[in-house]
């Protein structure tokens, strides 16, 4: 299996991945907590992008609509929680199950019924939206008015209830993207990685060599909804408060997907990256409008808007394929 | 309820549903020849209606005698983004486009908010409270002569497509790029055209928004998504499936405010939508995709 893996991978890929995973271990060992509070915030968006890479990426299937496998993952394992007193290690197997329906049911309607491309980004946008104004009249877990968690004080970590510091949460998001990484790499590299590049570069004539694609379609929905749900449940326990306003909101499904597009869409590294960049971009913003003394609202946000377009007008692939190469660490076949 | 109350509210709903339809034809008109998805229609709208609060709170002038010179505004912004940002992303994959029209919309969303604030600002015109009553019926005049507006600007847009060498060479380009790039037509500037005439066509909408709405800068990515659904319902590319889509919705809008609750009215047409995609994808006036 290790060898499956690592076969192929250059040298010094393995190296330099190895360093960044040893560094981002030992950082909460010297780092103060608002170092922890933003690098939980790269990581999360590092998962909740691959996560969405493994439609968009990996089987062409383009879905703005992602805030609703968070909002369904969050929403499920805090229900259970607060409402029943269940664990979030059984909640998030809850939370898997509703995404993944969630997912299945959209895959099944959009793909039966020959819905693509755009339209089926605005299918996806639409069920996003559906559900937020739904939840925002669900009364038993808070509508509009908000659903909150009991707020732990964080004097000791309790793992079987994620009650805890942000060190905590920090591993726990760590894990998450290591693991998420490792099942993409490994995804690539079966057969189920070679179907779905199939089927993103010509669903024609993937179908034409016998792939049966409806399915391949499902199997990518329907991965990419579990694994979205997950950052909803840690999202949940992490901020502790959930609003369908915000978590179901069409912005949100923009931030998820902006780091697997600035990174480099289709390559494992490529979220990573992205979501570095951004978040690092917004928090600098932030502070160089604190030492400017600049307290005009919106002008963060321009400055990271005129950076956006910079980056998809002058780097059309994502930072990760040019930087890549750059750094010696391209495989031949072109897969990150 | 009497049945003279769902009447009124299905003819208001008509009339906001003109208004819908006009900024709806106008991502329709863009999406229909330069295949390109206008991610920032919405904010494109809110633009215009911060010129029309700006002119009227100035000058006191009326959002729909300004009507023509809003939507030239609108149409030189139009020009100007597809001629220099959008053109080059012509060929490049969706999600690229998406990202671009993105950070555009957010570039506009928040240079709004740096300019006016996020309080919300509207136009007290002298006829806001005025009606007409038409038997039972009671049509507030602000929402009649919006939609009339409404009506008279896409009638203009029909001929402009019927009738002028512009427009012919416009459905040239969409029904058959190559065969227009072959005749010698300058598709680039025709696409610049009709970039800038879908966003003439959100500006005269804008001004017309204005009287039936308050406008705030976080208005514009509801309003791109509410012209996704009018558009998709319609019929993507077709220009009258625009305009009935912004009826349709309209009114499915203010009937399911009525019988249920006014912040769920979005979700009818979403529902409607959701409908539409499965069991008609092309739209209701589309033409089905060869």
């Amino acid at each position: 299996m290790s060898e499956l893996l690592l076969k192929g991978v250059p040298r010094r890929a393995l190296v330099l991945l190895s360093v960044l995973l040893a560094v981002l271990l030992v950082v909460p060992l010297v780092a103060n907590d608002y170092l922890i509070t933003v690098l939980i915030l790269i990581l999360y968006f590092a998962y909740v992008g691959q996560a969405w890479n493994i439609m968009m990426g990996f089987a062409g299937q383009l879905s703005l609509g992602h805030a609703l496998y968070v909002g369904l993952g969050a929403y499920t394992a805090a229900a259970l929680y607060v409402h029943f007193g269940i664990s979030p290690w059984i909640g998030l197997g809850a939370a898997i199950a509703v995404a993944a329906a969630a997912g299945a049911v959209i895959g099944l309607l959009a793909f039966r019924f020959r819905v693509a491309g755009v339209y089926f980004a605005i299918l996806t946008i639409a069920f996003a939206e559906f559900a937020r104004i739904g939840f925002d009249h669900w009364r038993w877990i808070g509508g509009s008015a908000g659903f909150f968690l009991p707020v732990a004080n964080y004097t000791r970590n309790d793992l079987l209830f994620l009650r805890g510091s942000p060190t905590m949460f920090y591993y726990l998001t760590l894990a998450m993207t290591v693991l998420a990484f490792v099942l993409c790499h490994a995804l690539l590299r079966g057969r189920v990685g070679y179907y779905w590049q199939a089927i993103r570069e010509s669903p024609e004539a993937a179908q034409a060599l016998g792939i049966d694609i409806f399915r391949y379609k499902m199997y990518a929905v329907v991965l990419s909804a579990a694994m979205t749900s997950l950052g909803g449940v840690l999202f949940a326990f992490y901020y502790n408060n959930l609003f369908p306003e915000q978590i179901f909101h069409i912005s949100r499904s923009i931030e998820i997907i902006l780091g697997p597009i600035i990174g480099g869409i289709g390559t494992l590294v490529g979220p990573i990256v992205g979501a570095f960049l951004l978040t690092a971009l917004a928090e600098s913003l932030d502070e160089a409008m604190r030492a400017f003394g600049i307290d005009i609202p919106g002008i963060k946000q321009v400055f990271y808007g005129v950076c956006l377009l910079l980056v998809v007008v002058f780097l059309p692939e994502g930072v990760w394929p040019p930087l890549s190469r750059l750094l010696g660490l391209h495989r031949r076949d072109g897969e990150g | 309820m009497p049945a003279e109350v769902y009447l009124n509210v299905a003819v208001s709903g008509l009339l906001t549903g003109l208004v819908y339809g006009l900024m709806a034809l106008g991502l329709s008109v863009i999406f229909g020849v330069v295949r390109v998805v206008n991610f920032a229609h919405g904010e494109m709208m809110t633009i215009a209606m911060y010129i029309a609060v700006a002119a009227f709170s100035a000058y006191r002038l009326d959002p729909l005698v300004l009507l023509v010179p809003i939507a030239a505004v609108l149409f030189a912004l139009g020009y100007v983004m597809q001629r220099g940002l959008i053109n080059p992303f012509i060929n490049r994959p969706e999600h690229s486009q998406f990202m671009l029209l993105v950070a555009i919309a957010l570039i506009m969303v928040n240079g709004l908010l740096i300019i006016f604030g996020p309080d919300a600002q509207s136009v007290q015109t002298r006829y806001a409270f005025d009606s007409f009553a038409l038997g039972p019926l009671i049509v507030d005049a602000t929402k009649a002569y919006a939609g009339a507006a409404a009506v008279v600007v896409a009638a203009a847009l029909f001929a402009f497509f019927r009738f002028t060498l512009a427009g012919k060479a416009i459905r040239a380009c969409a029904d058959n790029y190559l065969g227009a790039l072959v005749v010698g037509l300058d598709v680039k500037r025709l696409y610049a055209l009709t970039f800038g005439l879908g966003a003439a066509c959100v500006g005269a909408a804008g001004a017309m928004m204005v009287l039936l709405i308050d406008v705030t800068p976080p208005l514009g990515p509801a309003y791109t998504l509410l012209a996704f659904v009018i558009v998709i319902t319609g019929g993507l590319g077709s220009m009258a499936g625009a305009l009935l889509g912004g009826v349709l919705i309209g009114m499915t809008e203010a009937l399911g405010g009525l019988l249920f609750t006014p912040s769920a009215k979005s979700m009818f047409a979403f529902g409607l939508l959701v409908l539409v995609l499965l069991f008609r994808p092309q739209g209701i006036l589309g033409k089905s995709p060869s």
